[in-house]
């Protein structure tokens, strides 16, 4: 058993080495799949996280509850309920969105907007109350004095966004069932690694599995080092 | 208001990473998605998709219809159906004739044509604790469950309502065993995956199951499974796969689809690709994965094998009675030629 992972290890090497252009492609369609996701949630997430951190209204707490649980949504309950809304004979087949990546990154979106709000939310709101009193003090319009605050929370709103990235690209469920698995077209890195291993193809899933590992690891690292600096 | 701190330029940097990456990837999406085709879509059972084949055909058939994108979903023969009943594929390549007929019966496909054929054989551990080594299918079944219940065997189910379990289910009636009763005992494993997982699943736990000699094969060649096969081809393991397009529907843009799936049905019944189904797997296996149905038609060799194929696939003494044909008659000419002549004949001698 040790010896073919040791194995399965040199292949993987090997595959990723000799720069395999289907490996190459499937994970530039992962990156172009989970990155366009990352942007829809942003457009909405970031202006409820802001609405959210720098307002008070009736029924707030609600709201941060409501994204709060939701922040555990199964992907595969996700992926059943988008597979039956976007199916030609579902309510929104009209758009004829199943087995195409885009409709793969709208359910990835919704996905991952409830991290985005969540974690942005609470990246602002950590904000110290005094930078908004001195941006006030000094003049500052309601507008400008949000800038202010976004501006101090950046390096929160940007781990938020690559949390949710690093989840919108290593899910499966909504891949799955939204794109369908089909190659050239909705294969990406998680759902070629699980349609190889049920092909028993393992050198190439762990092949896969490795890239996968090194873009969320190191998304993370590179993140982390340059809030250091 | 705004300072230019190092974070803020850091933050640019970060942006313009993640701006390249992003461009980088639709680039290459769009590159490789050809927008200006016509995109057909076929589900399909895993038991083809995992051998490899139809990544071929997929290449063959673009090659020859350079028009026409095809893709596969590979899904259970349930799924792959309930999947085209829902007009989310354009026509099925599956192997269960009792749903088939019943896809056509509501309405929901036509111009059925039988493609290809195998066998379907009985996989266990090689010291077979069973002791079923060349019996029948049904005799097989009844020495497993006895075998079973005394806990020296296990069975494993496929238990996704794909074509290999509804002919395990069969084989299981025919040996007069409920199946419903049997998935309730101990020793009656349901997998619930496909062909391969199953495979392994068995494997693991030294169990039987059935399984089509195209996954066998390619799984014992690749060192997922050290099972062997214990009770080999018969009639009542054939198992046959028919391909058959969705009706078309008169919203737009559907005829251009049902006349792609017509495109691929014709493909699939023609002799370069029946010859593809011929040498498929034979360098590697030392026989093929599949055999080409329209060859042995043709050929008329094997009268036995084709009667047997009939019984089983054939609805009334056809691939697909003629009320269940759309535009797509001449599919069934070449066959049906020595039919015709045989009732003329029989007409004049009336």
């Amino acid at each position: 058993m040790f010896e073919t992972f040791i194995e399965a290890i040199h292949q993987a090497i090997i595959l990723i080495w000799s720069g395999d252009p289907e490996v190459f492609s499937i994970t530039l369609r992962s990156l172009y799949v989970s990155g366009l996701a990352t942007l829809l949630s942003c457009l909405w997430g970031l202006p409820i996280a802001l609405g959210l951190a720098l307002s008070s209204f009736r029924g707030k707490k609600l709201i941060r509850g409501f994204f709060n649980a939701m922040l555990g949504v199964p992907t595969v309950a996700l992926g059943l309920i988008l597979y039956l809304l976007l199916s030609k004979s579902g309510p929104l087949g009209i758009f004829r969105l199943l087995y195409t990546p885009l409709g793969i990154s709208i359910g990835q979106s919704l996905l991952i907007t409830p991290i985005v709000v969540s974690f942005a939310s609470s990246a602002i709101e950590s904000v110290d109350v005094g930078v908004r009193d001195l941006a006030r003090t000094l003049g500052a319009s309601r507008f400008q004095t949000d800038l202010a605050v976004m501006h101090e929370s950046t390096w929160g709103i940007i781990l938020a966004i690559v949390a949710s990235f690093s989840r919108a690209f290593a899910e499966l469920g909504v891949a799955m069932m939204v794109g369908g698995n089909i190659r050239y077209v909705t294969r990406v890195l998680t759902t070629s690694i699980a349609l190889e291993t049920a092909r028993g193809e393992i050198a190439f899933s762990i092949a896969l599995t490795i890239i996968l590992m090194i873009i969320v690891f190191s998304l993370t690292f590179i993140i982390n080092f340059l809030r250091r600096t | 208001m705004f300072p230019q701190s190092k974070s803020t330029k850091l933050f640019l940097i970060a942006t313009i990473v993640i701006i390249i990456l992003i461009g980088l990837g639709s680039y290459t999406y769009f590159n490789t998605k050809i927008t200006t085709k016509q995109h057909l879509i076929v589900s399909t059972t895993t038991s083809l998709y995992e051998t490899g084949l139809l990544d071929i055909l997929k290449v063959e058939f673009e090659k020859q219809h350079p028009s026409i994108n095809v893709s596969f979903i590979s899904q259970g023969t349930g799924l792959a159906i309930q999947t085209a009943m829902r007009g989310d594929a354009d026509m099925i390549l599956v192997h269960d004739p009792a749903r088939e007929l019943k896809f056509l019966q509501d309405g929901y496909g036509v111009n059925r044509k039988v493609v290809a054929y195998n066998f379907f054989v009985i996989a266990g551990p090689s010291n077979d604790p069973a002791n079923v080594r060349g019996l029948s299918p049904t005799e097989a079944f009844t020495k497993i469950k006895e075998a079973g219940e005394m806990n020296s065997a296990i069975w494993v189910s496929r238990g996704d309502d794909s074509g290999t379990h509804a002919k395990e289910k069969r084989i299981w009636k025919a040996a007069e065993f409920d199946d419903t009763e049997l998935r309730t005992m101990d020793w009656y494993l349901e997998a619930g995956a496909g062909m391969t997982a199953t495979l392994r699943l068995t494997d693991e736990k030294n169990a039987y199951t059935l399984v089509d000699i195209g996954s066998y094969l390619n799984n014992y060649a690749n060192g997922n499974i050290k099972l062997e096969i214990i009770v080999d081809a018969g009639k009542d393991t054939l198992n046959v796969y028919s391909a058959i397009a969705n009706v078309p529907k008169k919203t737009e843009g559907s005829s251009l689809n049902f006349n792609a799936s017509m495109k691929f049905i014709e493909f699939l019944v023609s002799d370069g690709v029946q010859q593809i189904f011929l040498d498929f797997g034979k360098d590697k296996f030392g026989k093929p994965l599949f055999n080409p149905y329209v060859k042995l038609l043709e050929s008329g060799d094997k009268p036995e094998l084709i009667q047997w194929m009939q019984d089983l696939a054939y609805f009334n003494g056809t691939e697909c009675p003629s009320q269940y044909r759309y535009e797509g008659d001449y599919l069934y000419q070449i066959i049906h030629k020595e039919l015709i002549i045989a009732h003329i004949v029989l007409d004049f001698q009336h």
